[in-house]
């Protein structure tokens, strides 16, 4: 038997698949671990025990106090939730565009959000608020620019959104270049930075608008993964079905793009993790339908791992997580191409 | 019902032979258009010439005469490097995009851009390497050696490399090497990232015609191979299944295929620095242009990306002249508009 079926109030039923319920949890006990381990690490070597008072009873031990509540949880949750809300947004992507190689850029998203940050830094010299708000807002603006420009007599077609997605985004890719090329070369290289993204000094403030926003789409999207995997047999054969196809292809961009700017928010653009979690989760749980919550907590381990890789690294290197998460993010995707 | 529209929509097209006659024509018109931007990239520039000077300098060379120099040793050079690296890009991406039956899929993905990149950043900032010739035959390595690595990781186990997992290794190796750039490139003194980013911009400006001739060496061998496979591309476009039912051997398609992919697209990143949507987008062009059938594909594919690259370089040495601007900016910022134009316009949105 391939699928378990849980009544937990009686009425209401769910069908999970069994592999990948183990595969969700051997994640998600991975992830209590790299969490535990993260605590741990630091200037400041912590105990589990010390730990576990900080978090239950905190007022014993006033400095590591702060350095857990102040310092260390934010980190984590906002490594956890960004790396959740990218590994959802990949998902979405890829059904919608029946592409492997999709991500939040093929709808221009992070080329989008690139550009605001470069035109902050190079041009204005702004500060981490603004480079970011403006990434948001131009990742979103540029989204919306590629979906209105792949609509054509109100139908939008996955083959023509990621064409006007590949070329919106070559436009902005190029605007980039140039703004990098030619600018002051001091703020090339803090624009370099930002685009390799970063977990450092992230506060409550980061956590709370993320988690806010994670607990308030995912659901949205558990309710639209039904709606994607008939649409992904095609759109004729989803309307056929009563299902309709552009309202609920809205509703799914929208939301995978709201996830990835949440993601894009906390932590700048973090490459890779949309593009390998759905894929990684594809392979672990080897089930038919698509995996939001595999890819979400595969997502997450992949950004803690990287995190924790980072802290360990020998001879001082400068080691952004954004790439960090690429380098290893790299190398599990090709140890599991590779092994089958 | 269906069958019977099918029945109807045929009747209506235009007998084959049209077709085929209008598609040479077009294709003849291509090669025309380039032959004439190629002559009209030897008259523009910051020094402007005229015509009986480039009949003299190519008929009898002076070399006490300026405008000879400048010919001979600036505008032809780039010249042939434009139109060389812009057909091997339309040429492989065509050839990538057929065999990944991906149309996101570009010649990049076999690994050799960023290959290229990894190995300019490791040598300028690890050998102090700082010329333009050195940083070809560095990016020319870079290149080969993850095309390699890729088609060799794809292929591990058994039934050879499927298309899906060289564009997944292909992917994975990609951002294991641009994260290695990355980190090289933010650990380096800021002298590094200015050799760099002036590389990565992607232009054909100072290099040399050695540089062309190994260029239109490798070019050349690229090119036959793909001539060789391009009727196989056809049947690999149906499916594995209906290829393998007519006779095709995949296996040996997708490894000419990617050796082809190599030969042009790592020679044309050693020499023009990566320049990534011209390949992406000349064989869509090629195909609203031809229709599916791979070999007019590859042939459009490569003249117009050549058309591309060469009026992309023209264009950057006017716009902001004396300076320039690098052709792989000018090839985003104006072929990016261009292709949503067609999107919008015509029929190559159509699935």
């Amino acid at each position: 038997m391939t699928h378990v079926v849980i009544r937990p109030l009686g009425m209401a039923s769910f069908r999970l698949h069994r592999r990948s319920l183990w595969v969700g949890l051997l994640l998600l006990v991975s992830i209590i671990l790299l969490a535990v381990l993260l605590l741990q690490t630091g200037t400041m070597a912590l105990s589990v025990s010390e730990i576990w008072t900080s978090l239950i009873a905190p007022g014993s031990h006033p400095a590591a106090d702060r350095i857990i509540i102040r310092i260390r949880l934010p980190r984590l949750l906002t490594a956890v939730l960004v790396g959740g809300s990218l590994g959802v947004s990949g998902t979405i992507f890829q059904s919608l565009s029946r592409n492997p190689l999709g991500s939040p850029d093929v709808i221009g998203f992070t080329t989008g959000a690139a550009t605001g940050a470069i035109v902050q830094i190079i041009l204005f010299n702004a500060g981490p608020l603004q480079t970011s708000l403006a990434a948001i807002v131009s990742g979103m603006v540029t989204a919306g620019l590629v979906f209105v420009l792949a609509r054509k007599s109100g139908t939008t077609g996955s083959y023509r959104l990621i064409l006007a997605g590949l070329g919106l985004g070559a436009v902005l890719s190029g605007v980039n270049t140039v703004l990098l090329v030619m600018g002051n070369l001091d703020r090339t290289a803090s624009a370099q930075l930002w685009l390799a993204g970063s977990l450092t000094g992230r506060s409550w403030s980061h956590v709370l608008p993320a988690l806010i926003g994670f607990a308030v789409l995912l659901p949205a999207v558990v309710w639209h993964a039904r709606a994607l995997e008939v649409m992904e047999t095609g759109d004729d054969m989803a309307r056929q079905l009563g299902i309709s196809t552009e309202s609920r292809r809205l509703g799914a961009i929208l939301t995978a793009v709201a996830l990835a700017a949440l993601a894009t928010a906390a932590a700048g653009p973090i490459a890779f993790i949309a593009l390998a979690a759905p894929q990684l989760a594809r392979r672990l749980t080897k089930a038919p339908n698509l995996p939001i919550i595999t890819a979400a907590l595969t997502g997450a381990l992949l950004l803690l791992a990287a995190d924790y890789l980072g802290q360990h690294l020998p001879f001082d290197i400068n080691m952004p997580i954004g790439l960090t998460t690429g380098l290893l993010g790299g190398i599990y995707l090709l140890w599991i191409v590779v092994r089958r | 019902m269906t069958r019977v529209q099918g029945f109807t929509a045929s009747a209506t097209e235009k007998p084959l032979s049209v077709v085929r006659q209008a598609r040479a024509l077009w294709l003849f018109a291509s090669i025309a258009l380039l032959c004439a931007v190629a002559a009209l990239s030897i008259l523009v520039g910051s020094r402007s010439l005229t015509g009986s000077a480039i009949g003299a300098a190519l008929f009898a060379f002076d070399p006490r005469n300026d405008s000879h120099l400048v010919i001979w040793n600036l505008r032809i050079p780039r010249l042939v490097i434009a139109v060389l690296a812009g057909a091997a890009l339309g040429a492989s991406g065509a050839v990538m995009q057929a065999i990944t039956r991906n149309p996101l899929a570009e010649p990049g993905l076999l690994g050799v851009n960023a290959g290229a990149a990894a190995a300019v950043i490791l040598g300028v900032a690890l050998g102090g390497i700082s010329s333009i010739q050195h940083y070809v035959w560095l990016a020319f390595l870079g290149a080969g050696l993850a095309g390699i690595a890729v088609f060799g990781l794809a292929a591990q186990g058994g039934r050879g490399p499927d298309p899906l997992r060289l564009i997944l290794a292909g992917a994975a190796l990609s951002i294991i090497l641009a994260s290695l750039t990355g980190i090289v490139l933010l650990n380096a003194p800021s002298s590094v990232l200015d050799a760099f980013r002036n590389w990565a911009a992607g232009s054909v400006d100072g290099r040399d015609l050695q540089v062309g001739a190994i260029l239109a060496v490798s070019v050349t061998c690229g090119v036959l191979i793909c001539a060789t496979i391009a009727s196989n591309l056809n049947a690999v476009a149906l499916g594995d299944e209906v290829g393998r039912a007519l006779g095709v051997d995949l296996r040996r398609t997708l490894m000419l295929a990617c050796l082809a992919v190599m030969l042009l697209a790592g020679s044309a990143t050693a020499a023009a620095g990566p320049i990534g949507f011209v390949g992406l987008m000349a064989p869509h062009l090629a195909r609203s242009i031809a229709g599916p059938d791979q070999r007019w594909v590859l042939s459009f594919s490569a003249v117009l990306a050549a058309l591309l690259l060469l009026v992309a370089d023209i264009i950057g040495r006017v716009i902001v002249a004396p300076s320039e601007v690098a052709a792989g900016i000018v090839t985003a910022l104006i072929g990016g508009p261009f292709f949503l134009f067609l999107v919008r316009r015509t029929r190559i949105g159509r699935s």
